[in-house]
Parts: C-alpha cells; sequence; structure tokens
C-alpha cells in the first residue's frame, strides 16, 4: 500500500514537474534578459542612487558652511534660498529672488510678492564624472548663491530671462512665499535686509498686473 | 587654503591643500588654480561681511584670492537654460 502510495506520489511530482518546466524555463529565461538589461542600463546612465544620496549630503554640508545660519535653516525648512536683489543689501531691497534647485532662479517684489522674472540658468559639468553633468541639488544652490551675491549682473546677463509661470508653477511660488512669511513671524527676526513685510503676501498682487520692471539686464539692473 | 571643486555624482572634492605662506605649497595652489580655471571652472571664495553677513566673490586669478581665504570653490560656468519641467 505504501509503496504504492508513494510511486503514486513519484509519478504527480515528475507529470507536475514536465507541465510547469517551460513556464519555469521561460520564466528563468525573462529574469535573465531583465536583470541583463537593467545593469546594462545602469552601466551607461552610471546612475547609482546611493551615491547620488553621498553626493547630496556632502553638498548640503558644503552648503551650509557657505551661508547664514539663517539662510540655511530656510533651506533645510522650506527647499529653497532668498537673496536679495543688489541694490537692496544692506538697505531695504526693492527685490529679491528665489534659489530653487535645478529651476529658474525667481525674482519677485518683497514688499507686494509680485512675480518679475524667472531666470534660467544651469551649471552644468562637461566632463560628466558619472555620465551626468548635473551638480547634486544642494551644490546647484550653492552655485547659484555664489554667482548671485558675488556677481548677480553677470549671472542675470548669463541667464535666459522669460515672464513668470514658463517653468515654475507661479501658484507654486506664491505658495512658498507665504510659507516663507510664516516661517519668518515664527522665528520672530524680520531679516533686516528685507522690509516689514519680509516674506510678503503673495495675494496683494500679482506678477500679471504689476507695471514693476524689475530686476531685468536691459534696464533695471544695468541702468 | 583649500581648492575645492563640486562634482556631479560625488559632492565637492579637494583638488589642493596648502599654505600660502610657504611658497613650494603655493605653488601646487596656484599651478591647481590654473587648471581649473583653464577646464572653465569658476572659481568663488565664501567671505563673510564684518556686519556677519556671507557671500561670496568670484575670482579670475589667485592673486585675486584673499590671502586669509579658507576655501575657494570651483563650479562649472553658468549657462543659460534649464529643464524643461514645471515645478
Amino acid at each position: 500500500m505504501a509503496l504504492a502510495l508513494g510511486t503514486g506520489a513519484i509519478l504527480l511530482v515528475v507529470l507536475l514537474w514536465e507541465l510547469v518546466r517551460p513556464t519555469f524555463k521561460r520564466a528563468v529565461a525573462r529574469g535573465r534578459e531583465i536583470w541583463s538589461l537593467r545593469r546594462g542600463a545602469s552601466t551607461l546612465s552610471g546612475y547609482d542612487p546611493g551615491r547620488e544620496r553621498r553626493a547630496e549630503q556632502r553638498a548640503r554640508a558644503l552648503l551650509r558652511s557657505c551661508v547664514d545660519e539663517r539662510d540655511w535653516a530656510m533651506y533645510r525648512d522650506l527647499g529653497f534660498l532668498r537673496v536679495w536683489g543688489e541694490r537692496g543689501r544692506g538697505k531695504r531691497a526693492s527685490y529679491a529672488y528665489l534659489i530653487y534647485p535645478h529651476k529658474p532662479i525667481v525674482a519677485y517684489v518683497p514688499q507686494t510678492g509680485a512675480l518679475l522674472n524667472e531666470y534660467c540658468v544651469a551649471f552644468p559639468d562637461l566632463s560628466r564624472p558619472y555620465g551626468s553633468s548635473r551638480l547634486p541639488d544642494s551644490d546647484d544652490v550653492l552655485a547659484k548663491w555664489m554667482a548671485l551675491t558675488a556677481d548677480e549682473r553677470r549671472l542675470i546677463a548669463d541667464a535666459n530671462m522669460h515672464l513668470p509661470g514658463r517653468q515654475v508653477d507661479p501658484g507654486r511660488v506664491r505658495r512658498d512665499l507665504l510659507r516663507l512669511a510664516r516661517w519668518e513671524r515664527e522665528r520672530s527676526v524680520p531679516d533686516p535686509r528685507g522690509t516689514d513685510r519680509a516674506g510678503a503676501d503673495p495675494r496683494a498682487s500679482s506678477g500679471a498686473d504689476t507695471d514693476v520692471r524689475g530686476p531685468d539686464r536691459a534696464d533695471t539692473l544695468h541702468a | 587654503m583649500k581648492l575645492l571643486r563640486m562634482k556631479p555624482g560625488h559632492g565637492e572634492i579637494m583638488l589642493a591643500e596648502g599654505d600660502v605662506r610657504v611658497p613650494e605649497q603655493e605653488r601646487e595652489l596656484i599651478e591647481a588654480f590654473r587648471r581649473e580655471l583653464d577646464a572653465g571652472m569658476w572659481a568663488a571664495v565664501p567671505t563673510g561681511s564684518p556686519g556677519g553677513r556671507r557671500e561670496a566673490e568670484l575670482v579670475k586669478s589667485f592673486a585675486e584670492v584673499p590671502r586669509e581665504a579658507e576655501r575657494v570653490i570651483f563650479f562649472p560656468r553658468a549657462a543659460g537654460g534649464a529643464p524643461g519641467a514645471t515645478l
């Protein structure tokens, strides 16, 4: 009896294996193919999430060591930096910039929140050391910050200027200005370079209906 | 003084380090500085104003670097244009 059952079980297993084998072989072959493709793509692009994460950590440390503690806190908490316009340094600022990683620099009027322009600028490393010319996010922000604070006119002259909304959603910027205003209220330490409404209430005005020309490379900045 | 360079996929790397008061080390710093400028990089020196305000200064030659500067940061020169995606 036991012998018969054992033989039957073995036969059943063999039959099942014969049925499953073609599917199993196809699945293994497909898996190998996908793995090979992924490996090839990874080699070609050179993208390594772990490496990129470590690069960003280094970049954040470098950014933190270069900017004010207040600016670092702003970037850490809000994800962008504000830089006052050239003419506003040391006195009340008439315009300011928002620096986002790998996005155009946005110029706006702090008093009203009106958006002025977008300045598209990038810092591509053409040597592409790991297959990409793109700096880590925080390095991109630091590069913009250094270029703006060191030579605003030159950076603006090198950038492509567009009206607000070309690449950066104006609604997003206005929300960010509200977040900035709230953030500054919570810190209760107004930036002396700003105004009484340092972050400004962007609902007060929009870029579309303002007649403020802002830091245009062709007139205001070089006037 | 340290010469640092921003690098995609890595963060900053140290190109050279030395004391500008030591002629041999200063020479090495100058050579590394020139190499980066020849490669098309911009050089910036993070600074702090008397009021405590931090800024940066772009320099075009090693002679323009303040002697007391601790770091010079090289980064790719600016080019107009940016990715087309909406934020």
